[in-house]
Formats: C-alpha cells, structure tokens, sequence
C-alpha cells in the first residue's frame, strides 16, 4: 500500500464513511423507498429495519454495488463510489444471505478462498479466526458435513480477520445459537468501538447502545438514534 | 469470538496483486472440480460417444471417416463443452461465491478470465488429450491428427470465453439450457468452420498456416474482448438475482 495515497484519517473519524443521498429504488415496478438518504459514521453499528419485502436486503445489495436499479448517489469518504469502485470494494465487507462458502471445500480452504483477492493471510491467522467462531476441530471436513449453522460460522469467521472500515451484513444471525449470537453482538459492538461501521438487518432482537436504527417501508424512511 | 484489536483506517488500494488474485480463483475452481469427480468426466464421456456412435450409425467405411473425421470429432468437441457451460458460474451462483468473487477489490474480467481458464483445463484440454486416440478411430493419418489437435487446441479456449458470456447472461432465469444454446451457437459457427476447415485443407495436403492465423486470431480476440463481455453480463444477472 502506499501511504502517500491514503487521506488524512484524522478529519474522516468525524466525517461520514458513507454516505447516501436521495437513494430511489424500484424492484417490479415498485416503489422499495425514495428519498432515502443517510449517512453512516465511523464506530457506528446500525439496524436496518422494515417489514419482509421492504427492501433491507435490496438496500444492502445497491450499497455493496451488487445491484444497480436505484438512482441517487452513493459516496465513499466524500466522493462518489462509481469513481472507485476498487477502492470502494477493498474497504467494505459484504455477508449476503448465501454465506458464499462452497460445500465440497473445507472452512479452511473456503477462506483462504475468500481473503485470496483481498490481502496476505497466514494459515495460522485463518486456523485461528476458525477456531474463534467454534470451528476448531472441522478445519479439514468439507463444509457439506457441517451444519447451516457451522457453515454460516465458517463465513463469520471472515469477521474476526477482516480490516475493512464497513460491513455489510445482511441476516447474519440466521441459523446462529445462542452463544454464538451473543459473540457475534460483542463482536460487533467491538467492531464499532474501534471505529468501524456495520450496517446490519436482522430480524432477531439485536438492541445494542447506541445502535442507530434505519427503517424502511410504510411511512417512509426515519433516521433515529 | 476474539478479535485482535484493529484501528480503522480506510484502505488505499488493495494489497493483493490481481496474478494473486486471479490464482486464488483458478486454485479453487480446480479443487472443487476435483471433489467431484462425475462432472468432469460427463463432457468426455459424451464426446467418446459421440465420436464411436458415428461409424455405428453412418458408415463404418474408412473412405468415409476420413473425410468426416475431423468434422465429427470437432462438432463432438463442441457440444461437449457447451453441455459444461451451464455448471460455470450456476454453483458459485447458488452458493453466494459469486457474490464474493464480484466483490473482490480486483478487475472482475480478470477474475473471470482466470475461471474460464480453469473450465478450459477442466473440459477443453481433456478433449484435446483424448483427441489422437479417437483421430486413429476415425482413420485420420498422422498429419492429420496433429492439425486437428493444433486446431481444438487453439479452439476450445475459443469456445469456453465465449461460452462465459452466454453462461453469464443466463445465469439469473430458470430455464437457461436451451437459451444458452441459441446465444451461443451462432458465435461458434466461425470457430467450427475455420477448425474443421483446417483440418480438411491438411487432408488434402494443403498449406494450413493462413487458417491457424486465423484461429489464433480469434483467440486472441476472444480473450480480449469475451472476459469483459461476460464480467458485464455477470454485473447484470447478479442486479436481476
């Protein structure tokens, strides 16, 4: 990396990682939400809220740039992603409801997968994130032998590692026990202590302090600490 | 679930070089094709019998075989991979892997470059390999079964990179086989053409080097337009899916 590129870290703390304004989105020739626009501070953990079919999961598709039927403006740091678009990727982590983990691989090979095109990890590092979700001992039993619930902790075990400032997580708690959702909560709120940002929908009771809530569908769009 | 402690700092660039990337996909292409192994012999299978039904079916006459050898065994080779085609990003699709790959801060023609790179390997370069053995069947003498190993050599990555644009366009619909199959026939006549021509042109004790010129350039075009055809495609069907 080359340290002369990067911005001044000092003055971004304060000012927005993202920031979206006027998003429109029409999925089937309706209306999912207009006018929305926020903005997500650094060491903020927020909640995507909304009925089924309000949109949640489409809000955070058009944010990782996976889908492009919206119109409005989407930016990184102050500046627009479609401009960089790499740069853009490279900070931001995107779980999906397809936990992206291929089943005739085991967890470690699909995470050495995952990290190849993202930066240098160790073995050990990895051996260790699987080991810090509850997966020690399945490192080498492809991942069809695993339970919904091992496999989902075999991508959450990309958390643990990750460096990138956002998340995305879209129903992460799906399929997660008990403990394991009560790590996954510390997680996050730790995540947000160290200045990271996480946008999460869930549908299970997630109240953490000071979480944000964003909440889509009938009544328009509210923006509420 | 402990995590080392990690100061934000929003990210320059990415610190893997795209080679890096591009060999973490094609590795793992190549793992998963070898934990099942069926898949990848169904496209050899039906191009072995393909090639052994024709004299059983048509004329067993070695006049005959010679003459239609080359065009049997490169039309086989074609319906063989186009049967492969659905299965290169439909998996990675229903898995979410897909997802992932685009997400990756690198150029996605080049991340898909390296995928169907792994899917010529895995079906193309097989057929390539067995290609000889079933020349032999077909009485085609030696030159001839060197020309036409160059030709499918030259032509089967042909076939997968503009195969992974149809691939990629269909991937969102239910139905995709047939539509597959109509997008993508059409753009393989050229190839199909200029391959068994070749080989014709070698039976008859022509020169062949105007028609390989000419299948490299294809090649070359396709590997230089085909990988950003079908990242396009790929944005596409993932918007819609």
């Amino acid at each position: 990396m080359r340290s002369a590129h990067r911005p001044d870290y000092g003055a971004l703390m304060s000012e927005p990682l993202l920031q979206a304004v006027n998003l429109q989105c029409e999925r089937d020739k309706r209306i999912l939400f207009r006018e929305l626009s926020f903005s997500i501070l650094p060491g903020t953990v927020t909640r995507v809220e909304g009925p089924n079919g309000s949109g949640k999961t489409t809000l955070l598709r058009m944010l990782a740039g996976l889908n492009d039927a919206w119109t409005g403006e989407l930016n990184w740091c102050g500046s627009p992603i479609a401009n960089q678009r790499e740069v853009f990727l490279r900070n931001m982590l995107y779980l999906g409801h397809r936990p992206g983990i291929k089943p005739l691989l085991t967890p470690m090979e699909n995470l050495r997968a995952l990290m190849a095109g993202r930066r240098p990890v160790s073995d050990a590092v990895l051996s260790q994130a699987l080991q810090g979700t509850g997966l020690a001992g399945f490192e080498g039993v492809p991942c069809r032998n695993l339970s919904a619930g091992q496999q989902r902790r075999v991508a959450l075990a990309r958390l643990l590692i990750a460096d990138e400032p956002l998340w995305l997580l879209d129903e992460v708690f799906t399929a997660i026990d008990a403990d394991g959702v009560v790590a996954l909560e510390t997680l996050l709120q730790q995540r947000a202590a160290e200045g990271g940002a996480v946008l999460v929908t869930t549908h299970h009771d997630l109240a953490l302090p000071g979480m944000q809530r964003l909440t889509l569908g009938a009544g328009g769009v509210t923006d509420e600490r | 679930m402990n995590a080392e402690v990690r100061p934000i700092v929003p990210l320059a660039s990415s610190s893997v070089g795209a080679l890096a990337a591009m060999k973490g996909v094609f590795s793992r292409d190549m793992k998963v094709a070898f934990r099942q192994r069926q898949d990848l012999l169904n496209p050899l299978l039906f191009f072995i019998m393909v090639v052994t039904l024709f004299p059983l079916g048509v004329s067993p006459e070695a006049s005959f075989l010679r003459e239609a050898g080359a065009g049997i065994l490169w039309v086989a080779a074609l319906l063989s991979v186009l049967l492969s085609l659905d299965h290169l990003f439909r998996h990675d699709f229903d898995d979410g892997t897909l997802e992932q790959l685009v997400l990756q801060p690198q150029p996605l023609f080049l991340l898909i470059l390296a995928k169907t790179m792994a899917h010529w390997m895995l079906t193309g370069l097989p057929l390539v390999i067995l290609t000889p053995v079933l020349g032999v069947m077909v009485h085609l003498d030696g030159n001839s079964i060197a020309v036409l190993c160059l030709t499918l050599l030259i032509g089967t990555p042909v076939l997968s990179l503009i195969g992974a644009i149809g691939a990629a366009l269909t991937l969102g619909l239910r139905s995709a086989g047939v539509l597959l199959s109509l997008l993508i026939i059409p753009l393989y006549i050229p190839v199909l053409i200029f391959g068994t021509g070749t080989v014709a042109a070698a039976v008859e004790g022509a020169s062949v080097g105007a028609y390989l010129a000419l299948m490299g350039a294809f090649l070359v075009l396709a590997l230089t337009l085909a990988p950003f055809a079908a990242a396009a495609a790929l944005r596409i069907s993932l918007s819609n899916g």
